[in-house]
């Protein structure tokens, strides 16, 4: 058992954070928020410059090769700087689809165009009636080519999309088609998602060449994997604004003086501050176990964990994240400090890619499956 | 980052598993297993003779002193497994408190005359630290000890004395000059229970069994060779205690198994005709319970892991006690549920004689001592606070 990391690690974290830290300020972001595309180009290219687009995707693809536990690293990073442009989305979620799934030549085109940040490609699945519902997207052979009919909801970062990765039905199972973002017959309704990020709710109605496909036959298996490692992911982002939040509470907590002695001080406040504590190392805990079934070759033991952690971790971003902002008092309630926006990204996460009460009940079931 | 155990750990964990399936006697294994403790003594003493023999009897001792010289992460899965396979606790009083104490702070003589007798099991020990006026503020103990040639002479009270109506020895923080501050004034004595003069009143219990006793000293007379180190620094040996009483203070195990023990329970009891299981708000409470275990686990084996390369100061260990106290209480609160009605008759003391239903009632009121013993939680939340976050 080992809970440490290695050096060219922990240099990943570090690279980001620090580089986050310097030139990512809230007055920065909130100007990027503001702007009409809702990202910047420029932190784009320089987080390609720093290697972070090509994390994970394989050595042997001409990437990092980072894997599960370099991309946690990075994720808490690009949590704890509340970082907007489409990371998760397209060097964590979109990658690995197209790594578990593309084949030859366009395997090298997808992954260069990705991991240098030419391109950014999301994958596009939930459907906005929960996270285990059935897809009812279907991509039907027509001709030559495929005709692909459905729609999708909130997707992360499709307005700024080269491609769309869409899910659908198809005669032998689950198919993932690449998607021109502007094509005819795929209409996107850009929408500001509470967390001050961008996504979209589209409607597909679209025909699309024969090799439009991702790899042949049920994409169940990749599909599945890519999104547990995404949501291990996300709870790593999460964990990140959970320390940040933390910390900014605790900061707080000693510097604000209420009838002449800081409010950390006084016990009814400082056991609060504990409970969130153990909440943070809790969910800390949760997240390495979700990324370590992620480095594992076991499908049920992994969704497992990774429900596991979506609970625990969106537990703890729901009671922290209140805590905070009541620890904060009147000041937690204003759009001046990061903690408000610390909040709205956690309430994000326990929304996004299944809820807590979905996974919940997901791993309820995989535990009531292992007990009988 | 690997979050598997190693081979080596793996295969320890077996030989354990095997050695539990050879050795543990049967009648006890099932008496633990019901919550029966009519045959405490006998069946704790018996235990330690088997564990001893076989060169286990103490998971956390050097092996200079006969211990095992396990890592951490060795004694760790030893009490996981000694759990899960319904071995009977070793009390702590002799192997974790007092033992540890004597190894750093004891005489020569007294190294030899106490550690032997404690593995083999020969000698049970009862702590004598709090009183009445002291728990959490335990500098304010008052039973004094005066020098009276070779002998102190001890009176005063003691209180929340576990299991001593068996004990042979109790270890006592006693003050031995009440004119000094409250932490400079406190020796540290070993005291054979046999003595003319001491006296045992049990306490009885909220759920009517008698587990904790008071125990009055009226001029106990003990020998000056039984004072471990100097006279009046028994304060510095009181802490060095607390902190080795922290040894797996999470109770993975117990919760393990108790866990187990409530979906047992969860399938057997039945709501409207089907299986209490079945239901899924019921099932959905146990799967709550169930990651916050899952999430301690880890947490647990991180701080292990943290300690074995000198990283964690030791206030983590708060974290550890509280939510595993926390954890634990709450499964036993759904075991209660899940018995619904059925909880209702009730007998104090029946020791848990069939199954599981007088049993849950009389643990889920028995163990809201969790939260309050070994320095409440309220006292380890300020520990969090004040040590771990700066406030």
């Amino acid at each position: 058992m080992d809970f440490a990391f290695t050096e060219e690690q922990q240099m990943l974290q570090d690279s980001i954070r620090r580089y986050l830290e310097s030139g990512y300020g809230l007055e920065h972001r909130a100007r990027i928020i503001a702007g009409d595309e809702g990202w910047s180009p420029r932190t784009w290219a320089e987080l390609a410059e720093l290697g972070l687009l090509a994390l994970d995707i394989d050595e042997d693809d001409g990437g990092i090769g980072a894997g599960p536990v370099g991309t946690m690293l990075v994720s808490q990073a690009t949590g704890a700087g509340l970082l907007v442009e489409p990371f998760h989305s397209s060097a964590v979620l979109a990658t690995r689809v197209v790594s578990l799934l593309a084949q030859g030549e366009r395997r090298g085109q997808l992954l260069d165009a990705l991991g240098s940040g030419e391109a950014i490609a999301v994958l596009a699945h939930e459907e906005g009636d929960g996270w285990d519902a059935p897809l009812e997207t279907t991509a039907v052979s027509e001709g030559e080519g495929w005709h692909l009919r459905g729609r999708k909801a909130c997707v992360y970062h499709a307005p700024m999309a080269h491609w769309l990765l869409v899910t659908a039905r198809c005669d032998d199972g689950v198919g993932v088609f690449v998607v021109e973002r502007g094509a005819d017959g795929v209409d996107l309704r850009a929408v500001r998602t509470l967390d001050g990020q961008r996504a979209a709710d589209i409607a597909l109605d679209a025909r699309l060449p024969p090799d439009a496909r991702l790899g042949a036959g049920d994409a169940t298996a990749a599909l599945e994997q890519s999104l547990d490692r995404g949501i291990a992911a996300l709870c790593a982002d999460a964990l990140g604004v959970l320390d940040r939040i933390l910390t900014a509470t605790v900061q707080y907590a000693r510097d604000r003086a209420q009838f002449g002695t800081p409010i950390g001080r006084f016990q009814a406040l400082q056991h609060r501050m504990a409970d969130m504590y153990m909440q943070v190392e809790q969910a800390r805990s949760m997240t390495y176990c979700a990324t370590s079934a992620c480095l594992q070759d076991d499908p049920a033991s992994r969704r497992e964990a990774v429900s596991a952690a979506k609970v625990i971790v969106g537990q703890a971003a729901r009671r922290v994240g209140q805590e905070a902002i009541q620890l904060h008092g009147g000041m937690g309630m204003t759009d001046e400090l990061d903690v408000s926006h610390c909040f709205k990204r956690l309430l994000a996460f326990e929304l996004r890619m299944g809820t807590t009460d979905e996974h919940l009940r997901r791993y309820r079931e995989a535990a009531q499956a292992d007990a009988a | 980052m690997d979050l598997n155990f190693s081979p080596e750990e793996v295969a320890f964990r077996d030989e354990v598993r095997a050695f539990l399936v050879a050795h543990l006697p049967e009648d006890i294994r099932d008496r633990v297993r019901r919550g029966d403790d009519r045959n405490v003594s006998d069946d704790l003493r018996r235990w330690q003779r088997i564990l001893h023999a076989h060169g286990w009897a103490a998971a956390m001792w050097p092996v200079e002193h006969g211990g095992t010289g396990w890592d951490k992460t060795r004694q760790y899965l030893f009490e996981i497994e000694c759990a899960a396979a319904d071995a009977p606790i070793q009390l702590p009083f002799g192997l974790k408190m007092v033992a540890p104490v004597i190894m750093r702070y004891g005489s020569q003589a007294q190294k030899e005359r106490f550690l032997p007798r404690i593995l083999d099991g020969s000698d049970w020990w009862c702590q004598g630290y709090s009183e009445p006026g002291s728990g959490s503020d335990l500098a304010s103990l008052k039973t004094r000890a005066e020098r009276d040639g070779d002998h102190y002479v001890v009176n005063g009270q003691k209180a929340w004395n576990t299991l001593g109506q068996h004990a042979d020895w109790i270890f006592c923080l006693v003050r031995t000059d009440p004119a000094a501050k409250p932490q400079r004034g406190i020796s540290f004595l070993l005291v054979d229970m046999k003595t003319p003069g001491i006296r045992l009143q049990p306490t009885k219990l909220l759920d009517g069994g008698f587990e904790v006793n008071e125990v009055f000293f009226d001029n106990v007379r003990v020998p000056v060779e039984n004072l471990v180190g100097e006279e009046n620094a028994g304060w510095t040996y009181a802490k060095f205690l607390l902190g080795h009483e922290r040894t797996n203070i999470a109770g993975v195990g117990a919760s393990r198994r108790e866990l187990a023990r409530l979906r047992r329970m969860a399938r057997e009891c039945r709501r409207e005709g089907a299986p209490l299981i079945d239901d899924p708000l019921f099932a959905t409470r146990i799967a709550q319970v169930e990651l916050e275990l899952k999430a301690l686990e880890v947490t647990n084996l991180r701080v292990i892991f943290a300690e074995a390369r000198q990283q964690a100061p030791g206030p983590e260990a708060s974290m550890l006690k509280i939510r595993g106290t926390e954890i634990l209480q709450r499964i036993s609160e759904l075991q209660v549920e899940a018995l619904g009605a059925r909880a209702l008759a009730y007998e104090e003391d029946v020791g848990g004689d069939g199954e599981d239903v007088p049993r849950a009632a009389a643990q889920y009121m028995n163990l809201r001592k969790l939260s309050i013993y070994g320095g409440s939680n309220e006292i380890q939340r300020n520990i969090i606070a004040q040590t771990i976050l700066k406030l």
